[in-house]
């Protein structure tokens, strides 16, 4: 059996999990670090991502505006000293990643570009035309290549963390190639390991967007933080859920209901202007409120009978053809190959169609400002993570910024910590290595036993989550998503695969990353039934108002025996009291 | 570790795809164009007498001659065809931050092409 | 839609655990006028057959994971829509002149070892300190090489290249294409560092522009283009070589 030893380790081979082996390689070149990812890097979930990245750059700009839209945005739920270390540490993260040769779009003058986005009151979202966060992850993996102390191991699956003597001390991992299992050793241990839009039916999220990492720390004691906080992007394409960017809507796309209304007049957000108007788009009104109050109107647009039905669902229309297809082409030339490819529209000629689509956890692991988990050893960045910068709703171009700004802070901080502990001991990876073998064999790879299988857990836990846990929640609807988890996960342990073959097991990936989907649907559910109030994208009609006195608070949902705990912890409030979101009307 | 299927290509991979195909003709114009300077070849070597001469005249008249005149023109032609395609590929043209058509620049080719041809041809026959 | 049409897949498969020889086995489906081949694939193994294993993960043409070779010609099964295939069967493989893991999946080390081997990374022409901001780089500059930067490594050029297929020493239309990407980058100063994996014999050289690559790709990168642009630069360096000492930069500006 081999093992394997290095100082950090780092799971997760996106934006964060990059940016830290980065940060690690280039600035402690005398310590290893490892990079364990399930994919390929290139293939990592960062790739999808469209619009743009968030920094302060004009000279009419500042950081404490950009704090202050954050914080309005989150509906007030994120720590703002976090906030502040984001805007604060954005531009230089950014500048950083046009010297690694990011090909950011550029002003005539050969300055960088920036567009207006969602819930944003000045253009300062940085954008590589609308494949931003495909250029960002090639640049970074391809910069990633010129540091020899990287170790990658490439599509190998973590199975658990080895925790000993209070500390986390590394993982075990399938290596899906061979089958077999390994243990790698590691000081500091930072997970990057992304979101879990694949518990919910229709979603942004690439296949491998399953809540692994979340689910790691869950089971080692570790909470999760603000899980029912779940965003659903506005624009998604109708029966694939493939994202329509909100670029097209900061270049001035607009929405409209089967009248041909701008129905957003009516939910608060704010006056149309003319499409000639030279103000058009006006910034946080309108198409560019945030995301959590355009998917609500939505959803009220179709109650009322004002959408169009579809195939595949209702949806309304994100009118483009105003902009001209020179500006298309040149600023969104995915959109439209997207449009034209998977809806067979062409968005110069015609509007597109578009629905609600979940997109974005807002929740994740419970981490400090240094991306420091209540876990020693243990660290935490990017989509998994929630520091909490983003609250109850995340506003658009602010991830990208994120997941760059604290995966570097979670390698200084692994670093850190690296120097300061011994290794582990061998014995320790090895017992935990064999351990790990056992339970597998005993669980899922024991010879087919059952009915039960992979896809038909899976879809029920996909179905009850967008009944009780969507847009609009209730008691009731939760308290049945909660019991129906509940026995999908007794299901669960009597789950036995097709496939126990060892080379390159599909199934069997499969059925962990359901196993850790579990996890993640019962934070989410139980987190949200404990939420009585309507905060950002947590939206209960059986308690439709914001309670800052008993709810200006995170939760925190802890693994137990049967159902988890929600506890609660303090939101941290440095400058900017909290208020009124208001959009539309400044 | 499990063994991996290797799956060769056979000696006959350029027949499976029309795109294969004609790039294999497109390589095998330059064995026209070498038989063809060998032909020049003896033409100058000829050249030294007039007995040699009339021998390699009587060939050129031949319809042996005549058939291989024409497929080697053929390939020639072809190779130009191909010759002025790949030509824009490595002239990139910029006009500010668009790319000039390079179906243009190819076009541009062939118009000297003919111009030329016609000069040539004018001169030689006239 | 309730509309829907049947159609058969024959599909590689290859379990080395239990069999030492590949094999094709047919799926009879029915499938939705807007499927594409990924989602009967995903169909074929959440409903009939879940040890068939292949790679994917965006399903919108980004990440590069699902290439596989359908009725022989090398495609991004996200993008290959069931409906345009009129055949009685439709043959899924695994990517061609890659060797087989398992099923549908290649051993892909090949190429991730070549990558790094063009220096894939921008060697900047002066250090510039953070503080100071953006290398400027105007529309026009960015042009140059944007094409080239679109490559999502998913290596269906490398299926296309019968030069792969012969020999798999052939650096490739991809590393290729990118080393020309950074070659192309204003801010980038470093074409002679990688000129050594570029201009040796596996490299450029070994191109003889069959082109399918660029026929293949699905991001419109022209990766043969690039190669036979690098043929040129390569050729009019080696030829000016000895001007150097006159012109350092060899007369770029």
């Amino acid at each position: 059996m081999e093992t394997f030893q290095h100082d950090v380790l780092i799971i997760g081979g996106g934006g964060a999990g990059l940016r830290a082996a980065i940060a690690v390689a280039r600035d402690h070149p005398d310590f290893s670090v490892g990079v364990i990812s399930k994919v390929y890097p290139m293939r990592s979930h960062t790739v999808s991502a469209e619009g743009g990245a968030a920094a302060v750059i004009s000279p009419t700009d500042s950081l404490d505006d950009h704090a202050y839209d954050t914080i309005s945005g989150s509906d007030w739920l994120a720590d703002q000293d976090a906030v502040e270390v984001l805007v604060e540490h954005a531009p230089e993260e950014l500048f950083q990643l046009e010297h690694w040769g990011c090909p950011w779009s550029r002003e005539p003058d050969g300055h960088i570009s920036v567009r207006p986005f969602g819930g944003m009151k000045l253009e300062r979202t940085w954008y590589a035309a609308d494949k931003t966060g495909f250029h960002l992850l090639h640049t970074l993996f391809q910069t990633s290549l010129k540091y020899d102390a990287i170790t990658r191991y490439d599509e190998w699956f973590v199975t658990s963390l080895i925790v000993a003597d209070d500390r986390c001390q590394g993982v075990t991992a399938i290596e899906i190639r061979t089958g077999e299992i390994h243990a790698i050793g590691a000081k500091s241990v930072v997970l990057c390991t992304g979101g879990a839009g694949r518990v919910y039916p229709f979603t942004t999220n690439g296949s491998i967007k399953t809540g692994d990492g979340m689910a790691l720390a869950y089971r080692a004691g570790v909470a999760l933080k603000d899980m029912e906080f779940v965003q659903y992007h506005p624009t998604g394409l109708p029966g694939t859920g493939i994202l329509i960017t909100e670029a097209a809507r900061g270049e001035g796309g607009v929405m409209v209901n089967r009248e041909g209304r701008r129905y957003l007049q009516d939910y608060d957000l704010g006056h149309p202007l003319d499409l000639g108007d030279p103000n058009h788009p006006q910034k946080r009104t309108m198409e560019l409120g945030p995301r959590d109050r355009l998917s609500q109107a939505f959803i009220k647009e179709r109650e009322a009978g004002r959408t169009f039905e579809g195939p595949d669902g209702d949806y309304v229309h994100l009118d483009i053809r105003h902009l001209g297809e020179a500006t298309i082409d040149r600023k969104i030339p995915m959109v439209r190959e997207l449009a034209v490819r998977y809806v067979g529209i062409d968005p110069v000629e015609e509007p597109i169609p578009v629905r609600t689509v979940v997109h974005y956890m807002m929740g994740g692991i419970d981490t400090d400002t240094n991306a420091v988990t209540s876990l020693p050893g243990l660290f935490a960045a990017g989509e998994c993570a929630c520091v909490s910068v983003n609250g109850a709703n995340r506003l658009g171009s602010n991830s990208l910024t994120e997941i760059l700004v604290f995966g570097a802070r979670a390698a200084v901080a692994a670093v850190d910590h690296a120097g300061q502990v011994p290794p582990p001991a061998n014995q320790l990876l090895e017992n935990s290595a064999r351990a790990d073998e056992q339970q597998l064999l005993e669980t899922l790879l024991r010879p087919n036993g059952g009915d039960e299988t992979v896809s038909g857990i899976r879809t029920t836990l996909q179905e009850t989550l967008e009944e009780g846990a969507g847009i609009f929640r209730d008691q009731t609807t939760l308290e049945r998503t909660c019991s129906t988890i509940a026995e999908l996960k007794a299901r669960y342990q009597k789950l036995t695969l097709a496939d126990t073959s060892r080379t390159f097991n599909t199934d069997l990936v499969a059925a962990l990353e359901l196993g850790a989907m579990l996890d993640v649907g019962e934070a989410i559910a139980h987190s949200a039934l404990a939420r009585t109030e309507s905060r950002g994208s947590h939206q209960r009609t059986d308690h439709p108002e914001r309670d800052d006195e008993r709810f200006l608070f995170h939760s925190l949902a802890f693994r137990g025996e049967g159902d988890p705990t929600i506890g609660y912890k303090e939101v941290t409030i440095t400058r900017w009291p909290p208020g009124e979101r208001v959009y539309g009307r400044d | 570790m499990t063994p991996e299927i290797n799956r060769p290509l056979p000696r006959s991979w350029w027949l499976r795809k029309p795109a294969y195909f004609k790039f294999m003709i497109r390589e095998m114009t330059s064995v026209a164009v070498l038989a063809y300077s060998l032909l020049i070849i003896w033409a100058l070597w000829a050249a030294a007498d007039a007995q040699s001469f009339s021998t390699f005249y009587d060939f050129l008249r031949s319809p042996l001659s005549i058939g291989l005149h024409a497929v080697v023109f053929g390939l020639a032609f072809y190779h130009t065809i191909t010759w002025i395609a790949l030509t824009p590929k490595v002239m990139v043209e910029w006009r500010g931050d668009e790319r000039v058509d390079p179906d243009l620049i190819a076009w541009n080719i062939w118009l000297v092409f003919v111009l030329v041809t016609v000069i040539v041809l004018v001169l030689v026959l006239a | 839609m309730d509309v829907t049409e049947r159609a058969v897949l024959e599909v590689y498969r290859y379990l080395p655990d239990q069999e030492s020889e590949p094999r094709l086995q047919n799926y009879e489906i029915t499938y939705r006028d807007d499927w594409v081949v990924l989602d009967a694939l995903n169909h074929i193994k959440a409903e009939i057959d879940p040890t068939l294993s292949f790679r994917w993960s965006c399903r919108m043409g980004v990440c590069g994971s699902c290439g596989m070779m359908v009725n022989g010609e090398p495609k991004l099964t996200c993008e290959t829509f069931v409906r345009d295939y009129t055949t009685e069967t439709i043959t899924i493989e695994p990517l061609a002149h890659f060797p087989v893991v398992r099923d549908l999946v290649i051993n892909m080390e090949d190429f991730m070892e070549k990558l790094p081997t063009v220096s894939p990374w921008l060697i900047p022409d002066e250090d510039k300190p953070l503080e100071e901001g953006e290398y400027l780089q105007t529309p026009a500059q960015v042009a140059q090489y944007q094409q080239f930067s679109m490559c999502i490594n998913c290596m269906l050029c490398y299926s296309a290249c019968p030069v792969y297929g012969l020999d798999s020493a052939f650096t490739g239309p991809a590393a290729l294409a990118l080393a020309e990407r950074y070659n192309l980058d204003s801010r980038d100063n470093g074409s002679k560092e990688r000129a050594n994996v570029v201009t040796a014999h596996e490299g450029i050289w070994e191109c003889t522009y069959v082109g399918e690559c660029t026929e293949v790709c699905p991001k419109g990168v022209d990766p043969a283009g690039a190669i036979q642009m690098l043929k040129l630069s390569s050729a009019r360096d080696w030829a000016m070589s000895p001007l150097s000492l006159v012109m350092p930069r060899g007369g770029r500006s």
